[in-house]
C-alpha cells in the first residue's frame, strides 16, 4: 500500500519497525497532493518544505534509537481557521487573504508537542459558514468520490484531503455539523467532541458557544488517537473543560454487547433520501447483531434545533466578526475618507455573500426590539433541546442517527437558496445546541448515476463521554468494511 | 415577515457593512424567508424555562489579573499584520473631521 494511504497506527508501526521513514510518508503525501489536488482543491496552502524538514528531524531521532510517540512524524492537514504562527491563515476569506498568524492555536501547539507534522492548511467555507465549501473565497473543494459534487462543509477541505489520502488525518471544526456532515459525504470518520473538551484558543471564532475542534481520520482508532492528543483544559480558553479527561483509546476495543443505543424517531423523517434511510437502518441491524440493545426514544424538540441554531449562531457571528474591521490586521479598504468608511468598505468588500448575510441576520436578532423575540427565545428553546438529551441519556448509553438527509449534492445545486443549504445540517445541529459529542462513521454507499456516494452513521453521547461513542463506532467499524473502501482519487 | 429597505439599511449601518442597492433588495428577501422559518420558535412554550448562554454549567471562570508579555517574534508578527502603521504604532483615520 502506498504510504499516503496508511492510517496513523500503520504509520507509527512502520516507523518503529523501520520499514519506512517519516520522510517517505511526507514525500508520498506531497507527491499525491501534487498529482491529485488540482482535481479536488482540498488544500489552500501546502507546507512542503517545513514538513520535509520536520520529517528529517523525526527520522534522525528514530535512527538514534529514541522512542517516538504515536503521532510523531505523521502528516496532518489542518483546516485554515486554526492559527499556525508565521504562516498564512485565511479562514477561507478574502479579508484574511494575506494574514500571517501571529501565534499557535492550542491544538497546533499540542500537535507540535506530539511531533505531528502539519502538512498544509485546508479549504473551507468562509469563516466556517456553509455546508458545501462553496462559500470559500478561493473556490470550492470537490468530492473525491464524484468531482461534480460537493464534499460537504464547512470543513470540506479536511474531509476531502483525508478521503483522497492526501494526508494521514486532519483537524476540522464543527459549529453546526461542519465536521460530521463532510465526514458523512466523503466517507471518512469525523468526531465533534463535547463543547469544552478541546481548547478553542487560536481557532478563528464563528459562534463561540457552539464551535468545537475535532479530528477527521480513516479509522475510529485514529480519531481517538488524535482526540486524545488535542483535548484538555487550557488557561487560554475559559470555556474549556476543567475536569481532566481520561484517554479514550484503552477501552476502544471493548464490544457493544449489552450497550443501550437509542434510536430517536425524530431523525427518521419524511423527505429524507430513501437510499440513505435504508443504509442507516441496515447499520442499526449490524449494531444489534453485535449485541447492542436498540431502544426507541424521543427527542421532541429536534425540529426546533435548526431554528435555535439560526438565531444563536448568526448573533454570535455578528459579534465575533466585528473584530474584522480592517484596522489591526486583515484587508483594509484603500482611499476611504474616514474611519467609519474604512470599517464599512473593508467589511463590505472583504466578506463574501454568506458571511454578510449571517452578520445582517445576527445584527437584526440582537437589535433592540427583537432581542427578546429571537435571541432570548432561542436560548430558552436551547435549554429544552438540551433537556431532551439529558432525559434520553437516563435510559440509553448513546444515540444513533443519520448524519445528513442526502448524500453529496451537486456543486451549485443549493447555492441560490440559503434555506435549502441550511437544511443540510438538520441532523447535526442538535449536538452543538446541546453541547454533546458526535461521531460519524462510514456506513455504506448509495448509487447516483455512475457514482457511488458514501453515507455516514452518527453516534451522539453524553457530555464528555466520547469514550462510549468511539467504542460504539469502533464496534460498528470492526463489523463492516465500509471504511476500507477507497475513492477513485485515493 | 418582510423587511423593509429602511430596516435593511439600518441593520447594515449597525453592522458596519457597505451593501450595494441590488444586494440590499436581495438581502431583504433572503432574511425575510429565514426569519419566517425561525418564527416556528414562537410555537414552543418556554414559560418557566431559564435562558442560559451556554450549556456547560460553568460558573465564574476567572483568570489571574496578571500582565503576560509575548515574545519578540510574536510581537513582530502582530506589528507586521497591521495594514497601516507608523513604526511600532497603529495608524488609523481621524474620528472627527
Amino acid at each position: 500500500m502506498p504510504f499516503h494511504q496508511l492510517t496513523i497506527r500503520e504509520v507509527h508501526e512502520g516507523l518503529v519497525q523501520k520499514k519506512f521513514s517519516a520522510t517517505d510518508v511526507v514525500q508520498s503525501c506531497l507527491e499525491h497532493i501534487e498529482k491529485n489536488d488540482g482535481h479536488i482543491h482540498a488544500f489552500l496552502d501546502v507546507h512542503g518544505a517545513s514538513a520535509l524538514e520536520h520529517a528529517r528531524v523525526v527520522d534522525e531521532k528514530i535512527a538514534k534509537g529514541a522512542e517516538i510517540g504515536v503521532l510523531e512524524g505523521v502528516p496532518i492537514a489542518v483546516k485554515d481557521n486554526m492559527l499556525l504562527a508565521g504562516t498564512r491563515t485565511t479562514a477561507g476569506s478574502k479579508i484574511l487573504e494575506s494574514y500571517i498568524a501571529s501565534y499557535d492555536a492550542t491544538v497546533i501547539a499540542k500537535l507540535k508537542k506530539e511531533g505531528a507534522i502539519v502538512i498544509g492548511k485546508t479549504n473551507m467555507d468562509e469563516f466556517a459558514m456553509g455546508s458545501s465549501t462553496e462559500n470559500s473565497a478561493f473556490g470550492p473543494t470537490k468530492n473525491p468520490w464524484d468531482t461534480d459534487r460537493v464534499p460537504g462543509g464547512s470543513s470540506g477541505g479536511s474531509a476531502a484531503a483525508v478521503c483522497a489520502d492526501e494526508c494521514i488525518a486532519a483537524l476540522g471544526s464543527d459549529t453546526g455539523g461542519s465536521i460530521r456532515q463532510p465526514a458523512s459525504l466523503c466517507g471518512v470518520v469525523g468526531l465533534k467532541p463535547t463543547y469544552g473538551a478541546v481548547s478553542r484558543y487560536g481557532l478563528i471564532a464563528m459562534a463561540s458557544s457552539l464551535d468545537q475542534i475535532g479530528p477527521f481520520a480513516k479509522t475510529v482508532e485514529d480519531a481517538a488517537i488524535l482526540f486524545d492528543a488535542i483535548k484538555g483544559a487550557d488557561a487560554h480558553d475559559s470555556s474549556s473543560a476543567t475536569a481532566s479527561l481520561q484517554p479514550t483509546l484503552p477501552s476502544l476495543k471493548e464490544s457493544v454487547a449489552g450497550m443501550k443505543i437509542g434510536v430517536p424517531k425524530e431523525y427518521f423523517i419524511e423527505g429524507m433520501d430513501e437510499d440513505v434511510s435504508r443504509t442507516v437502518r441496515d447499520a442499526l441491524e449490524v449494531l444489534k447483531k453485535e449485541g447492542a440493545e436498540l431502544i426507541d426514544i424521543e427527542l421532541p424538540h429536534t425540529s426546533y434545533a435548526l431554528s435555535v441554531y439560526y438565531v444563536i449562531m448568526p448573533a454570535e457571528v455578528s459579534a465575533n466578526l466585528a473584530r474584522l474591521d480592517g484596522i489591526r490586521y486583515g484587508r483594509q479598504a484603500s482611499d476611504a475618507k474616514d474611519l467609519a468608511e474604512t470599517y464599512r468598505r473593508s467589511r463590505g468588500e472583504g466578506f463574501g455573500p454568506e458571511t454578510r448575510r449571517r452578520i445582517m441576520l445576527g445584527t437584526y436578532a440582537l437589535a433592540a426590539g427583537y432581542y427578546d423575540a429571537y435571541y432570548k427565545k432561542a436560548q430558552s428553546v436551547r435549554q429544552l433541546v438540551r433537556r431532551d438529551f439529558d432525559n434520553a441519556f437516563r435510559s440509553v448509553d448513546c444515540i444513533v442517527t443519520p448524519t445528513s438527509p442526502t448524500p453529496a449534492f451537486l456543486l451549485g445545486e443549493k447555492t441560490s437558496d440559503p434555506l435549502a443549504m441550511y437544511l443540510a445540517d438538520i441532523f447535526t445541529v442538535s449536538a452543538n445546541i446541546a453541547g454533546v459529542p458526535g461521531l460519524v462513521v462510514p456506513c455504506g454507499f448509495v448509487s447516483r448515476g455512475e457514482s457511488r456516494l458514501p453515507v455516514g452513521l452518527q453516534f451522539l453521547g453524553r457530555h464528555f463521554d466520547e469514550e462510549t461513542v468511539l467504542r460504539a463506532g469502533h464496534a460498528y467499524e470492526s463489523a463492516t468494511e465500509w471504511h476500507t473502501q477507497k475513492s477513485p482519487l485515493s | 415577515m418582510a423587511l423593509t429597505q429602511k430596516e435593511i439599511e439600518h441593520i447594515a449601518l449597525l453592522a458596519r457593512l457597505d451593501l450595494s442597492n441590488e444586494e440590499k433588495e436581495k438581502c431583504a428577501n433572503e432574511l425575510s424567508a429565514i426569519l419566517d422559518y425561525i418564527d416556528q420558535l414562537q410555537e414552543v412554550n418556554t414559560s418557566g424555562v431559564s435562558y442560559e448562554y451556554q450549556v456547560e454549567g460553568l460558573v465564574n471562570v476567572l483568570d489571574h489579573d496578571e500582565v503576560v508579555v509575548c515574545d519578540e517574534d510574536t510581537r513582530m508578527r502582530i506589528l507586521a499584520a497591521m495594514p497601516d502603521r507608523a513604526g511600532d504604532l497603529l495608524r488609523v483615520k481621524g474620528i472627527f473631521s
